[in-house]
């Protein structure tokens, strides 16, 4: 049934992303794609992969941003300008719009923990529900003709043939910066509500009226570099030795 | 949008098929004529052959009789009711036209009712998607319906001629009437598209905009995707006020001019002439107009991009 659950979902499992850590190294992105395309449903297929014209299809893409603040002109000239690694997957969303376009109730939102999944074999391929997602979370494989998705990958997460430690998306687990981050953001006091409630997390596009399980943390307030200068250690300076080093301090200073 | 040309002959010759059902279904035409009969059957063709090629789009057509099942929340699903309940009627109608020569207003009336709920789900199917500014409005079911009647009315005209050999005042009326309405309503959702600030920006999507402003450093993957393909289609946008003015002129201006000439003119061979110059060039705009709908309808997606 392509009706989203009536009532909240007891659980909002979900990822938090950490704009000011991600490094944009697309780790994630090849884990997703190897995960997923021996995972849940059909395999993600690649057209043309050794051509020229390579495309394929994916459940996580990093776009990389340049952020330049209204006094700058180009990213290291004024202010905050930076750049920022931005991955994006399926948001999870409570009002997920892709769901209720849906003709064949392929896709669903899980009424007990609101991951939101295609059925894949009752879609028909019709494109639809890519249409309506304004993240471009959703993504046709051409070959097999159905809708992909990412999954939260459901396969894992609740897969006890796993050990505890990988029982969280594919993405989560190879992330090496730390980035990304799974949790149940209905439960306020789990490490993710936590962390979305300190760092300010942020819902994408909230005037699409989607409202988004996935959350976004900011990048932190950039720091000029000579602010930080009168902590850096000198090379020179050696008040901290203790003992054989400072006896030899002491005894070098005297000859 | 990318403007898939399945996509495209669908709506055009599903919205004729349906207009020209609609106005059958008003009973404006005799039933024991011949040209009525070929009206009749002509729908329902126009109708099935845009069915089917809507259905060219598809992943997965094999499963496409599932789209029956979600009606409830999914304005594809309605469509897809709609359509094939209105089948029944019209049906009925081309049968009592064909074979019997009689015409029931009540199904007939029941038929029309089911034709303009049909292109309205179907228009609905755009208007209800909040991630395409451009199709977002009541605009959207409104020239949808209108371009729709417009197209049946023409297309009867070409019935009453074959008839009559006589321009008939009572159909080519409310036909001029309607083709004013459907352009003048086209201009507005035009003007509405162009002047918008779009509801969602590079600034609201990353989430970024409190540092200052967003820019793309580099995208995803060197080379296109599904979603670049689909949603990012840029090629009319250079000329779309050029196109559109073109559609404006020749599937408006021009057949407008054509249905006077033929009031005017009132009888005789070219009547016929400016009933089928004013559809052939109606249709030829309708098409570009509904090249447009896609080409130049923007997706929030590509704010990412």
């Amino acid at each position: 049934m392509t009706s989203l659950p009536s009532l909240p979902t007891p659980k909002k499992l979900g990822l938090v992303i950490d704009l000011d850590v991600c490094v944009g190294c697309h780790a994630c992105v090849i884990s997703c794609k190897e995960w997923n395309t021996g995972g849940y449903g059909n395999a993600l297929s690649d057209q043309d992969p050794y051509g020229a014209d390579v495309s394929g299809t994916f459940l996580n893409r990093i776009h990389t941003f340049e952020i330049i603040p209204d006094d700058g002109l180009v990213v290291g000239e004024a202010g905050d300008a930076r750049i920022v690694h931005f991955p994006k997957s399926c948001l999870h969303c409570d009002d997920a719009p892709c769901v209720t376009v849906c003709p064949t109730g392929a896709s669903y939102k899980r009424g007990e923990d609101g991951i939101v999944l295609v059925d894949e074999s009752m879609c028909i391929g019709c494109g639809l529900c890519a249409w309506a997602c304004p993240y471009g979370a959703r993504e046709m494989d051409l070959a097999a003709g159905v809708m992909k998705k990412c999954t939260l990958c459901v396969d894992r997460v609740y897969n006890e043939t796993l050990k505890e430690v990988d029982r969280i998306p594919s993405c989560v687990r190879t992330c090496p910066a730390n980035a990304r981050h799974y949790g149940d953001l209905a439960d306020p006091n789990s490490a993710v509500s936590i962390m979305v409630a300190e760092r300010g997390g942020m819902d994408l596009m909230p005037e699409q009226g989607t409202r988004p399980v996935n959350k976004y943390l900011p990048p932190r307030p950039r720091k000029a570099l000579a602010n930080s200068a009168s902590q850096l250690p000198l090379a020179e300076n050696t008040d901290g030795a203790k003992g054989f080093f400072a006896w030899l301090d002491s005894t070098l200073d005297r000859l | 949008m990318h403007p898939a040309f399945s996509i495209i002959v669908f709506t055009t010759l599903s919205g004729f098929g349906y207009g020209l059902a609609a106005v059958l279904g008003l009973g404006l035409l005799g039933p024991e004529y011949w040209a009525t009969k070929v009206l009749h059957v002509l729908a329902l063709a126009m109708i099935s052959g845009g069915l089917l090629s809507s259905t060219l789009h598809l992943g997965n057509p094999q499963r496409a009789w599932r789209a029956f099942s979600q009606w409830r929340s999914s304005w594809l699903s309605r469509e897809g009711v709609m359509a094939i309940l209105t089948f029944i009627p019209l049906c009925i109608s081309a049968w009592l036209c064909l074979f019997e020569d009689t015409y029931s207003p009540t199904v007939g009336l029941v038929g029309a009712a089911g034709c303009i709920v049909t292109v309205f789900c179907t228009a609905m199917i755009y208007a209800s998607l909040k991630s395409i500014d451009a199709w977002h409005t009541w605009l959207t079911p409104l020239c949808y319906l209108l371009f729709a009647a417009t197209g049946g009315a023409l297309l009867a005209g070409i019935g009453t001629l074959l008839r009559f050999y006589a321009s008939s005042i009572e159909l080519t009326l409310p036909a001029m009437a309607l083709l004013v309405a459907a352009w003048l309503s086209k201009i507005v959702w035009w003007r509405r598209l162009r002047s918008m600030a779009p509801t969602s920006t590079p600034e609201s999507a990353t989430g970024l905009g409190a540092i200052g402003r967003v820019r793309l450093f580099e995208r995803p993957h060197v080379n296109d995707n599904y979603l670049t393909h689909e949603m990012g289609y840029r090629i009319a946008r250079k000329h779309a006020r050029k196109l559109s003015r073109l559609a404006v002129l020749y599937g408006g201006v021009v057949p407008l001019i054509l249905l006077t000439l033929m009031l005017v003119t009132g009888s005789g061979a070219p009547i016929l002439f400016f009933q089928l110059g004013a559809l052939l060039l109606f249709g030829v705009g309708v098409a570009i107009e509904r090249w447009l709908f896609f080409a130049e309808a923007r997706h929030a997606v590509m704010n990412y991009y």
